[in-house]
């Protein structure tokens, strides 16, 4: 317990842990990136885990745990059910963690072929077969959807947490954003396949500002009809091949994803 | 169609239009006007007309927006574009409340724009903005910050003639021609000989601006060019909506397998109703910072797409897509009419335009009046 000046309200720094499992650490670096939030985040928890930041290492149980990557190891399968019983507020940040991440095209492979083709000692490689996001294994309290994460609606969230309220994260389309900032529609305006209406907003929509359709890093939406816009691509010239493709990036294994991307590549 | 007779304030040359422009930024005004930016034409601010898309056109299709260079001088020569002067009287997003636990305040956020000069509106705006006035200023509850920019801002209306395929003003609203909700009014005329327009004002803020200007006489000839004008609009629109009661028609359409049959192909990717000039939900978000000390009230844009619009105590109300699609189509044009006495389409195609998959109002109504008339046969069939 901590008292405050500036009437702010009196309470307990939560104790946090940053937890990585297969991924490439771009969404934790999000947290050091908040440079000008900084002190006031680690003024506001208290860090207990973070090896990307400090060594002082604080034991477990924690307040919130925050995950980032997807489960990819026996290993790691094990390890995330002790995390989960030493945390109150499970969160997973990012693609990998909330819909196992790029490397979950291994899914649709088989993964010991990559393993030989790669790697010159294959035999020192255990993995498992799949890439699976972290609430395929756990309970999550909360998913933070990105690839990477937008650090404005990290401190969003850690904000919503210790206050008490509903995290400000919308989970309609990326077409709102490209609204509400007046970006012009690169679908409509210039036929190109946009992933944007059945993608999860929080990016606010940076590939349409640069005139670039969407690549649904941010995953599926709340209501994503992916069936009408895969006819749609087709309408506007995409091949089955390509269709498959789109859906089959960072976001893949989520379920609206990963089903329509199996709809239309060849004979799976 | 009939001649009327018109009384113009004059004509200002083609080449004279920047002094109308500098007029308006003399008085401080944002002169807000078409342009074209990435690939298509939408708003922005601007401070010379060379800014304006001279020589540039579009082409409209449900789903599908294409510019088209057609090369001549014409500063206006399309329909609408992307986006409406509705995002500059009632933003997309704008911060109510400051609230600080420091010295337990709250202070309202003022809007210190500057006032705003609408330039290149078609009929339709100005319908759309009839309407607005009506949604946010017509009843005893005045949205101050909308009320404040509407008084302020001084609209610069300018008559089409190039509907595009997704335009039906001539049905819906009350287009194509400028008749009322303009200061200024003007038609463009003469563009490969004697371009110019014709001037005509609508109100005493647009009288005194248009005394400043050097204008010329008009002609009696005028009279008919700018009636060719109207005339050109009105005949490339065609018949597009139902010629029925509609309010009527989707009141009892309300159980209709139809609705899923759309909500099969619809996004509830809500670019229809934040591009159309009418739709008027918001929604307040209150957002803390990290030790609570401060926290700030802001008003965004919504959409009945969303599932946080329905959401009331313990979910949305408008879980599946038939009922969304339901709540935009049949409060536009029908519930509408109950809330405000007035339509809430003007006919301007944005919403038919920029839906990604293309689906289009006109062809849904049809639709609608297709099964009722069917349903009727069938009755009578019976009987
Ligand atoms: S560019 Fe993409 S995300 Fe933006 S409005 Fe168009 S379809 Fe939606
Ligand atoms: S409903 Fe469509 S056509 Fe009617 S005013 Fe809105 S955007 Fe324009
Ligand atoms: S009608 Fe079109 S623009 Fe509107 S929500 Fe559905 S798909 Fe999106």
């Amino acid at each position: 317990m901590e008292v405050r000046t500036n009437n702010a309200p009196v309470r307990a720094r939560p104790k946090v842990a940053v937890f990585k499992f297969a991924s490439c650490d771009g969404c934790q670096l999000s947290l050091l990136d908040c440079e000008d939030e900084l002190l006031a985040v680690a003024e506001a928890i208290q860090i207990a885990y973070f090896p990307e930041a400090t060594r002082a290492v604080i034991d477990g149980p924690y307040d919130i745990s925050l995950i980032e990557g997807s489960i990819t190891t026996l290993h790691d399968a094990e390890r995330i059910h002790e995390i989960r019983k030493q945390t109150k507020t499970l969160i997973t940040i990012g693609a990998c963690a909330t819909a196992g991440g790029i490397q979950a095209l291994r899914n649709y492979s088989n993964v010991n072929e990559f393993v030989n083709v790669v790697y010159a000692h294959p035999e020192y490689i255990s993995t498992l077969r799949t890439s699976t996001p972290i609430s395929d294994h756990v309970k999550v309290d909360f998913e933070l959807n990105g690839c990477p994460i937008n650090k404005a609606q990290l401190i969003e969230l850690i904000s919503a947490t210790l206050n008490n309220r509903r995290p400000l994260i919308k989970a309609h389309s990326v077409c709102i954003e490209c609204k509400s900032r007046g970006t012009t529609c690169v679908m409509v305006s210039k036929g190109e396949a946009c992933l944007g209406p059945v993608t999860h907003a929080g990016c606010n929509a940076l590939c349409p500002s640069y005139h670039r359709g969407c690549f649904g890093c941010y995953g599926p939406n709340e209501t994503p009809n992916t069936a009408s816009i895969a006819e749609r691509f087709s309408i506007l010239g995409l091949t089955s091949a390509e269709i498959t493709r789109l859906f089959r990036l960072f976001t893949t294994e989520s379920e609206a994803f990963r089903d329509e991307s199996r709809k239309h590549a060849n004979g799976s | 169609m009939e001649l009327r007779p018109r009384s113009f304030a004059g004509q200002l040359k083609a080449d004279q239009l920047n002094s109308l422009i500098d007029a308006l930024l003399d008085q401080g005004y944002r002169v807000i006007a078409p342009v074209k930016r990435d690939a298509a034409i939408t708003l922005a601010e601007i401070r010379t007309s060379e800014s304006l898309p001279q020589g540039w056109g579009d082409e409209q299709q449900p789903g599908s927006f294409r510019l088209t260079d057609r090369g001549d001088t014409e500063y206006f020569g399309f329909a609408v574009g992307a986006g409406s002067f509705k995002q500059y009287l009632f933003p997309s997003r704008r911060k109510l409340l400051d609230i600080d636990r420091h010295d337990m305040s709250m202070t309202k956020v003022e809007d210190t724009e500057k006032p705003l000069a609408f330039l290149g509106a078609r009929a339709c705006d100005l319908d759309a903005i009839a309407i607005q006035d009506r949604v946010f200023m017509g009843s005893d509850f005045v949205d101050p910050f909308y009320a404040k920019r509407r008084n302020e801002c001084i609209i610069i209306a300018v008559n089409c003639h190039r509907p595009s395929s997704t335009c039906f003003c001539t049905d819906a609203g009350k287009g194509p021609e400028c008749r009322s909700g303009f200061d200024v009014a003007l038609t463009e005329v003469g563009v490969d000989d004697d371009h110019r327009f014709l001037v005509e004002t609508g109100s005493e803020k647009g009288t005194a601006l248009v005394n400043n200007l050097d204008l010329e006489a008009t002609t009696e000839a005028d009279d008919a060019a700018r009636q060719e004008i109207i005339d050109r609009a009105v005949a490339a629109m065609q018949p597009a909506l139902p010629d029925t009661d509609i309010p009527a028609l989707l009141k009892a359409a309300t159980e209709s397998p139809r609705w899923e049959s759309i909500a099969e192909r619809c996004l509830n990717c809500a670019n229809c109703t934040l591009s159309c000039p009418t739709c008027f939900c918001s929604g307040i978000e209150d957002v803390t910072d990290l030790d609570g000390t401060h926290a700030e009230r802001w008003q965004t844009w919504s959409s009945c797409f969303t599932m946080d619009h329905s959401y009331i105590h313990g979910g949305s109300i408008r879980r599946i897509g038939a009922s969304r699609y339901r709540q935009w189509l049949t409060h536009k044009m029908s519930f509408w009419v109950d809330q405000f006495g007035m339509s809430g389409c003007t006919g301007c195609g944005r919403c038919v335009t920029w839906c990604p998959v293309g689906i289009d109002i006109r062809e849904e109504l049809r639709g609608f009046a297709g099964d009722a008339l069917e349903a009727t046969t069938n009755e009578e069939a019976t009987a």
